[in-house]
């Protein structure tokens, strides 16, 4: 669901429908009844492939010691401005 | 405005409970930004891993590793809570024919409607169980499993209409307020969700009542009738005292359950008792009174007797729900047929298409 122009588009929640027609209908009828979005997207829930939390740990594992990809990672001289 | 842009509760009926609402919607943010340092991982001890996590109020999510008693006691609780709001939409539906103005009907068929998506986000919360929407439907057709005792009670006037809004959800909204910081992630979303949307029910009830205590005395007289019956079972919305309640302790160590019956429905006699005073109308308890000492009101307890016997089916209206939603499901057979059909052949369609 997008929420409003110029935001992404954000998961709200699962529902059943016999085809994306009436998924699209359904959803409207279930998560917009108060204006709660401007756009909707629905997938199967069978397309969705998904990382596991067993293998959490060592799925991230590469980006777990790299600090330096963060900006606060670096020591800015006193005095130094715009940077 | 209402959804994502939620503007800050106002004083008033049920004005506090939105904030609550709010905080635990905040808190769920801010303890998952915080997440989860050093303690087991799940590759070391699963059950000490799932421990930790509950013990740190961080969510348990759909696919980790649970106790099997854990999955079943949320599948048991989400599963009647969502019937509960399938079969709630009866008493008040009852209504909306019949609803003194146009504007009436369309806000009680917008409740109503509200039920039913409230169903909906409850039952697809406890399909991340592992267990269908439709085993559940069934459960409930059959009789295995339950819904709250309250909708076995009939709406025998518009006033009731009114007495249901305040008292039936607004007791529903005590309850539910604290599950929106339960451990499980899909359960704790649904109820900020459903707790945002309840809070107009709520006011809603009271603006019925509240019109109808400021009108004839006939009206009058009508509003405190449906006040005198709804009020004690709406008290037993609350479930059995904590020395009786089975199941609590455990959801409670589970952080399923933040707050006992006992407190709860305290909780709930301390905010009617002030609503009533401002609709001029009288809780029907000669035995309520302030107590300077704990703070809080003396009230009667509801007759828990009654209570079991209305969940065991011999309410007044037990029956005639069932029999209602059991039509309602069979009559409708045919446009989920007519859709699951519909489907097959554009499915078709496409294939020979694309072939």
């Amino acid at each position: 669901m997008r929420a409003r122009r110029g935001l992404s588009h954000t998961h709200v929640g699962s529902l059943h429908a016999p085809d994306a027609e009436l998924a699209l209908r359904n959803a409207r009828d279930l998560y917009t009844r108060r204006q709660e979005g401007v756009s909707i997207w629905v997938v199967p829930a069978s397309a969705i492939t998904a990382s596991s939390p067993d293998e959490k740990d060592a799925f991230f594992d590469p980006a777990a010691d790299k600090v330096y990809r963060h900006p606060t990672f670096y020591e800015v001289p006193d005095g130094v401005a715009h940077l | 405005m209402y959804g994502n842009d939620f503007s800050p509760p106002e004083d008033g009926p049920g004005g506090g409970l939105l904030g609550e609402v709010e905080a635990a919607e905040a808190a769920l943010r801010e303890a998952a930004a915080r997440a989860r340092r050093g303690g087991p991982t799940p590759d070391e001890d699963l059950e000490a891993y799932f421990a930790d996590v509950i013990d740190a109020d961080q969510k348990i999510e759909p696919r980790d590793w649970m106790p099997e008693a854990y999955r079943k006691t949320l599948i048991r609780q989400i599963a009647q809570h969502a019937h509960s709001e399938i079969i709630g939409m009866q008493p008040e539906g009852n209504w909306i024919s019949r609803a003194p103005s146009l504007k009436r009907k369309a806000i009680l068929l917008a409740k109503v409607q509200d039920e039913a998506g409230h169903g909906l986000y409850l039952y697809a919360a406890a399909e991340t169980l592992g267990v269908s929407r439709d085993e559940l439907v069934e459960l409930l057709l059959n009789g295995r499993q339950k819904y709250s005792s309250i909708f076995n009670y009939p709406t025998l006037t518009w006033a009731d209409v009114g007495a249901i809004g305040w008292l039936v959800d607004g007791a529903a909204i005590v309850n539910q307020v604290p599950l929106c910081r339960c451990s499980y992630g899909p359960y704790a979303r649904a109820m900020i969700r459903v707790c945002k949307e309840e809070s107009f029910h709520q006011r809603q009830g009271y603006e019925i009542l509240y019109t109808l205590s400021h009108g004839t005395p006939a009206q009058k007289a009508m509003a405190q009738d449906a006040i005198d019956r709804w009020w004690y079972p709406s008290l037993a919305m609350f479930g059995p005292p904590d020395a009786e309640s089975p199941h609590s302790a455990q959801s409670m160590a589970w952080k399923i359950k933040r707050f006992s019956n006992d407190e709860l429905r305290q909780r709930f006699v301390d905010m009617c008792v002030q609503q009533a005073e401002v609709l001029g109308l009288t809780l029907p308890d000669p035995d309520l009174r302030w107590n300077d000492e704990r703070q809080s009101y003396d009230y009667t307890q509801p007759d828990y007797d009654e209570l079991m016997q209305v969940i065991k089916g011999n309410g007044p209206c037990n029956r005639q729900r069932m029999e209602h939603r059991r039509r309602a499901h069979d009559e409708g057979a045919w446009v989920r047929e007519a859709a699951a059909a519909y489907a097959a052949k554009r499915a078709e369609k496409k294939e020979k298409v694309a072939a």
